[in-house]
């Protein structure tokens, strides 16, 4: 998987979870301080990712996840091909 | 043979604890509350009322909604995490507050699943022939093992009880029930205290970690609806109501999307009651079904998550 698509991907997925314009979607936005996320948003938000890219993020895992290149590393690096 | 339930019947002890209320016990916010639970208030049990008071109540309601006479019940399941002793059960308990002694009580014991999985086993007994009239009940008083100081937990949970009256009959009634348990997420969420050498050892308030708690029951409440449905070759369109165990408008609304079945029809108390554990599921069952939303023929499912964990749905043609 090309790292375009699944920043594409994961980009579409905060929008849809958070509410939020994908335009205003950066790379370094963090869920919670600048898209407006609370703790269950980015439960769901993980859970959306699992979904969309087949895996299973562990808890210890996810806790590391808080911004959208955050995602994209772990996606890039963990997701099934 | 199937069970029928005949008569439902809900008890809300009449102190509110509203959100504001709150934000003169601990740091929160009504705003915090509300958006992150969809809880505005919760009702908590006077000092002198135990789960078996509020279950008579419940269970009153629930009798004469059914036409039968007490002494009728040949059955008594009490789910409650919060009993009045360590024993008798309080099933026995309530047997004897209704003036009744026919036929087995006994409690269960599967948090916020209790009522799940007590429906679940009357159904057992009934549609065996076993029994002829079951009561069923959830019955809770959260505020005695809540630790009021804890902020994170003490917003979430209220008081209350829910009960039916199961009977036998040829028509359905509960058309499935499934149950699960999975020991190992035993920590999540848990009162770990217990009684030994006259003492309590270890904490006697609830522990929970709500992200993990969040992320399982979504996952599993989703699994639940499915499955029910898979058994008797249904849609979730096929659903009319939708009735989950009200722990948090958030998990309710997120397992409603993933199922895409629509926010309307879906019952939720939970901004009114809180979570109430095992008395959710049968006090929002007797709302809907007092207030004439739940109809005959409609497919209703229920289901429950908690904490064990444990897990099921029961499906019903009302």
């Amino acid at each position: 998987m090309e790292i375009a698509e699944i920043e594409q991907r994961i980009k579409k997925i905060v929008a849809e979870q958070l509410g939020v314009n994908e335009a205003e979607i950066k790379n370094e936005s963090s869920f919670v301080n600048d898209l407006g996320a609370d703790s269950l948003d980015t439960v769901e938000l993980v859970m959306a990712l699992e979904e969309e890219f087949e895996c299973e993020i562990p808890d210890e895992q996810a806790e590391k996840i808080n911004t959208v290149q955050e995602a994209i590393d772990y996606v890039a690096s963990n997701a099934s091909q | 043979m199937y069970s029928r339930i005949i008569g439902t019947g809900g008890y809300l002890p009449e102190k509110i604890l509203t959100n504001q209320d709150l934000e003169s016990m601990v740091d929160t916010s009504d705003e915090w509350i509300r958006t992150r639970t969809g809880i505005t208030q919760r009702h908590i049990a006077a000092e002198d009322q135990m789960a078996s008071d509020l279950a008579l109540e419940a269970s009153r309601k629930a009798i004469a909604a059914s036409g039968i006479r007490p002494n009728e019940i040949d059955l008594i399941i009490v789910a409650t995490t919060t009993p009045d002793m360590v024993f008798p059960s309080t099933a026995c308990i309530l047997q004897h507050k209704l003036g009744i002694a026919n036929g087995p009580a006994f409690d269960v014991q599967a948090v916020c699943s209790g009522f799940i999985y007590a429906l679940a086993t009357a159904d057992m007994f009934v549609s065996s022939g076993k029994c002829r009239n079951a009561l069923v009940v959830g019955t809770e008083v959260y505020s005695r093992i809540i630790d009021w100081n804890d902020r994170s937990t003490c917003v979430l949970f209220g008081d209350g009880a829910g009960a039916v009256i199961l009977t036998q009959d040829q028509q359905p009634g509960i058309l499935s029930s499934h149950l699960h348990a999975n020991g190992s997420y035993s920590q999540i969420l848990a009162v770990p205290g217990n009684i030994s050498a006259g003492k309590i050892q270890g904490k006697p308030f609830i522990t929970m970690e709500g992200n993990t708690v969040f992320k399982f029951a979504v996952k599993v409440l989703e699994e639940a609806v499915h499955e029910a449905l898979d058994a008797n070759q249904l849609q979730p369109s096929d659903i009319d109501w939708l009735i989950p165990h009200q722990a948090n408008i958030r998990i309710i609304s997120s397992t409603a999307k993933k199922l895409g079945i629509s926010p309307e029809k879906v019952v939720t108390t939970v901004a009114q009651h809180g979570n109430t554990s095992a008395a959710s599921v049968p006090l929002a069952l007797d709302i809907a079904v007092r207030d004439g939303r739940v109809q005959s023929g409609h497919n209703v499912v229920l289901e429950g998550v908690g904490g064990g964990f444990t897990w099921g749905s029961v499906l019903i043609r009302w």
